[in-house]
């Protein structure tokens, strides 16, 4: 192509390199925060708080990145918080995936009855304002990993379940389906040997983007103080006390919200690159 | 007839869609472990003042019973009285929605200015290396969410170049004689610049960080809704009369071009509204989206319970909203 | 003088190199009316799109000149060329289906080169959109103008596309295939209207199409195309009686006739089709090394 869309398609390559390198960077650096990290992510130095990072003038060179208000290493707690983020993006998408797909792939194959009902669901839950229903399932269940796994998982099953079931039921008009289950395929067998395969692609992207989002809503859970539990550290936790002492502390609002901004870019930029490998139209 | 009888079943599903979240909101909040009398109740209370209370709030019953007595109650505009004010909770949400609806307003008009204008650039210049910035530039606002693009305005323009404010609705010392909630409209109405000043100075960067994945949206669907018009016959045969690109974008190519956008803003908009729960806690913006966060700590049942279902209410009304125009702004249906 | 004069237009896929005109020269004299054939993808819309300045954004005209009334269009800057097409050229498109702007009435689809590019004042030109209607026949023409593309038919459509070609009383009018997207019973009278409205405006018209049939109803003139070249410019009696050209006359050949449309049609023989190749690339080579 000789026009200016010639480039975005050269730079698509670029972006997966880009988004995927970070994310590794990142999943490598949350696990070795053990070893890594300079200090103890919940080491008090009330004397040495809200010390500015080492490049400006009044840092102590032991903290990088500076220390927030109770003298914490501002570096060691988002090395720490990495932790959190990768695991809840990696456990709440996957979940949502196997669950929305499911449902989905049962609505727009099996059609009937079933449709009906997981259809009505999802408009029922289109009218939930998302932020909230999440907020309130935490208050309900209490903080914590899991709680906050379940959350995602019941308020973004719909992700799936919406766009699956079109595809699924794409495919199930296609003459490949009619011809399996003219060869004596049953229908639990079409659905998950001609019908599936041809869903996977769509299923990965939607989990590459569910990572990221997953991702932001545990910072919001932890910035409304409901995440995890207070005493291990998480992007959400640093941003909520770094927009606290914004005018005395910038950088304790920074630096977390650097490395959230790049986690959940690269997790959609990685999403949409793979949307554009996957979809035959473009390729 | 063939209409009539849409907009019924429409009605119908959206009454269903309503009841569905309901029933749940109803289900999931009486689950809660956390007896929430007990949090009323002053240190030192005894057993007998629990059964009291909870007698009062009708807690005692049966979860079905509860909730007749409750949806009966809605039903009548009596969504029951908040737990921790002890007003009436559709006082309190009342009070509170105008904030919410202006800033969620103030929003669409921000994203729909950026979107277009980015939409009717891209277009002018299509098929260029500033079309390919647009794409890259509507990408990443795309990527990143309303809260994130809260926190980087908070730190451009709230503490870099301090020129909004990040915290509140208004200045609290200005003369606040307000007759409704809708402090924009009525100041902008009333005249008095002071005051309308000070509230975009407050409204603009919550309503810009709801405003830019739309915006981003608005851009990328109505820039290609557009380049897929420009090559049609009238477009062309509007250039052979003596008009200029920009008159042919405008006036032949952009009113076709709109149609296929509004459907997909609908639903785009009650995703910025769900937004601005976050979003007014981030900026301490004193609506319905913080109340419904304090009513969650709180565990303030009857007020989370109003909140939901009006927050339920609006997404309904927008899309049914979206609906009509789209009908009122295709000339096929609206003769056909 | 001819009002349009086209010399050496030569035009290109851009990046490309894909030569899509080559020297193209043709001539079309006040109140005459000029046919250009070909098969398709033969350049001839491309020349009607060259003059009317609405070539697609991947061509570029690489060479010659476009002559309308004694200007060069080409050599004017865009916002002056534009208006001079539209006061003094006019397009009867092919599909009236697709030519009409569906969110826009008829009315204001006739009157706004009027009134935007011409400055009539309003009333007039909704005076001149009811006389035009009328003139190509069209009843009820308050009701019609007031109507959305979507409420008219075909026919209908293509009758108010030419009321609309004729309404600045341009003095050349491109007809690119104006009747090919219609019913073969509309066809005809379509192709009347046209002809009775050139003849009462004394308009210039250039008549693209693949027919030669309607050719022979229609022009006085008639430009052969083949690959973007001009291998025959002759009078439409003569060639009729017969073309000078092999590809003419092959191309003749393969159109069906009025009187025995059941004969037999012979395609274009492949050793034509060679030989007409050939010359192509000896005009090219000539061109290059000249």
């Amino acid at each position: 192509m000789a026009d200016g869309r010639g480039t975005i398609r050269r730079r698509a390559g670029l972006r997966l390199w880009l988004a995927g390198g970070w994310l590794a960077l990142l999943a490598l650096a949350a696990i070795l925060a053990p070893w890594i990290a300079p200090a103890d992510p919940l080491a008090q130095d009330l004397l040495g708080g809200r010390l500015p990072p080492i490049w400006v003038r009044g840092a102590d060179p032991q903290y990088l990145l500076g220390t927030d208000s109770l003298g914490r290493d501002v570096l060691s707690r988002i090395l720490w918080g990495a932790r959190i983020a990768l695991i809840v993006a990696a456990l709440a998408g996957t979940a949502t995936a196997l669950i929305g797909a499911t449902l989905g792939l049962l609505a727009g194959f099996l059609r009937g009855w079933v449709d009906l009902l997981i259809s009505r669901l999802i408009d029922i839950w289109m009218a939930f304002p998302p932020v909230l229903f999440s907020i309130l399932l935490i208050a309900v269940t209490g903080p914590g990993l899991g709680p906050i796994i379940l959350a995602i998982v019941v308020i973004d099953w719909t992700r799936f379940a919406r766009v699956v079931r079109a595809e699924a039921m794409a495919q199930g008009a296609m003459d490949y389906v009619a011809s399996a289950r003219v060869a004596g395929r049953g229908r639990i067998g079409t659905m998950l040997r001609e019908i599936l395969p041809n869903v996977v692609p769509t299923i990965v992207v939607l989990l590459t983007l569910e990572m990221g989002i997953s991702v932001i809503v545990e910072a919001i859970l932890s910035f409304v103080n409901l995440s995890i539990s207070t005493d291990q550290p998480t992007w959400g936790g640093m941003i909520a006390e770094g927009r606290t002492s914004i005018h005395q502390a910038w950088w304790v609002l920074v630096f977390p919200l650097i490395a959230l901004f790049l986690t959940v870019l690269s997790f959609s930029q990685l999403g949409e690159g793979l949307k554009d490998r996957f979809d035959p139209v473009l390729r | 007839m063939r209409l009539i009888r849409q907009i019924l079943l429409r009605m119908l599903t959206t009454a269903v869609t309503l009841i569905g979240v309901a029933v749940i909101v109803f289900v999931v909040i009486r689950v809660v472990p956390g007896n929430p009398i007990a949090m009323m109740l002053p240190p030192g209370a005894t057993d007998e003042d629990v059964l009291r209370l909870t007698a009062l709030y009708g807690l005692d019953k049966s979860l079905p019973q509860q909730f007749l007595i409750w949806a009966g109650g809605v039903l009548h505009g009596d969504f029951g009285t908040s737990i921790t004010s002890r007003q009436p909770v559709l006082a309190l949400v009342l009070d509170r929605l105008p904030a919410t609806l202006e800033l969620s307003i103030m929003a669409l008009v921000i994203a729909v200015l950026i979107g277009g204008v980015v939409a009717l650039t891209g277009t002018r210049s299509r098929d260029s290396g500033i079309e390919a910035a647009i794409d890259i530039g509507n990408g990443i606002a795309l990527s990143i969410p309303d809260f994130l693009w809260g926190l980087i305005l908070i730190l451009l323009f709230g503490v870099l170049l301090p020129v909004f404010n990040i915290s509140g609705r208004i200045t609290p010392s200005l003369p606040l004689n307000f007759v409704t909630n809708f402090y924009l409209f009525e100041s902008i109405l009333r005249g008095r610049p002071d005051l309308w000043l000070d509230l975009i100075s407050h409204m603009f960067l919550p309503s810009l960080a709801l405003a830019i994945p739309l915006s981003a949206i608005i851009g990328q669907v109505l820039k290609q809704s557009l380049k897929e018009t420009m090559h049609l016959d009238y477009v062309t045969l509007s250039r052979t009369k003596g008009y200029g690109e920009n008159h042919v974008i405008l006036r032949e190519a952009l009113p076709n071009a709109i149609l296929p956008t509004l459907t997909l803003v609908g639903v785009q908009f009650t995703f910025l509204i769900g937004g601005t729960v976050i979003i007014e806690r981030l900026f301490s913006y004193e609506g319905l989206g913080n109340l419904a966060i304090d009513a969650v700590i709180n565990r303030d049942l009857p007020l989370i319970q109003g909140i939901v279902i009006l927050f339920a209410v609006i997404f309904t009304a927008v899309n049914l909203v979206v609906d009509l125009l789209y009908a009122v702004l295709n000339p096929r249906l609206r003769h056909g | 003088m001819s009002f349009l004069t086209i010399r050496n237009l030569s035009a290109e896929l851009k990046g490309h190199g894909v030569p899509l005109l080559r020297r193209v020269s043709l001539q079309v004299a006040a109140g005459e009316v000029r046919g250009l054939v070909g098969e398709s993808g033969a350049g001839k819309s491309m020349i009607g799109k060259a003059i009317l300045g609405i070539l697609p954004r991947a061509v570029a005209i690489t060479g010659g000149e476009i002559l309308l009334d004694g200007v060069d269009l080409l050599q004017l800057p865009p916002a002056q060329r534009r208006r001079r097409i539209g006061a003094s050229a006019a397009l009867i498109p092919q599909d009236p289906l697709t030519a009409l702007n569906p969110s826009r009435r008829i009315g204001g689809q006739i009157t706004d080169r009027l009134v935007d590019i011409l400055g009539w004042q309003r009333a007039r030109a909704e005076a001149r959109a009811r006389e035009l209607l009328a003139e190509v026949q069209i009843a009820e023409p308050e009701r019609v103008l007031r109507s959305y593309p979507h409420e008219l038919s075909g026919g209908m459509r293509q009758r108010i596309l030419i009321a609309s070609a004729f309404a600045a009383e341009p003095r050349l009018i491109v007809a690119d295939e104006p009747t090919t997207a219609l019913d073969v019973t509309v066809q005809k009278q379509i192709l009347k209207l046209i002809q009775a409205m050139q003849a009462r405006h004394g308009t210039a018209l250039l008549f693209v199409t693949h027919d030669l049939g309607v050719v022979s109803k229609v022009c006085q003139k008639l430009s052969v195309l083949y690959a973007g070249m001009v291998v025959e410019d002759t009078e439409v009696r003569p060639f009729f009686a017969g073309p000078k050209h092999a590809y003419s006359a092959a191309l003749l050949a393969a159109t069906p006739k009025y009187t025995d449309p059941a004969a037999s049609l012979q395609p274009v023989p492949e050793a034509v089709i060679e030989a007409v190749r050939r010359e192509v690339a000896d005009a090219d080579r000539r061109a290059g090394h000249g």
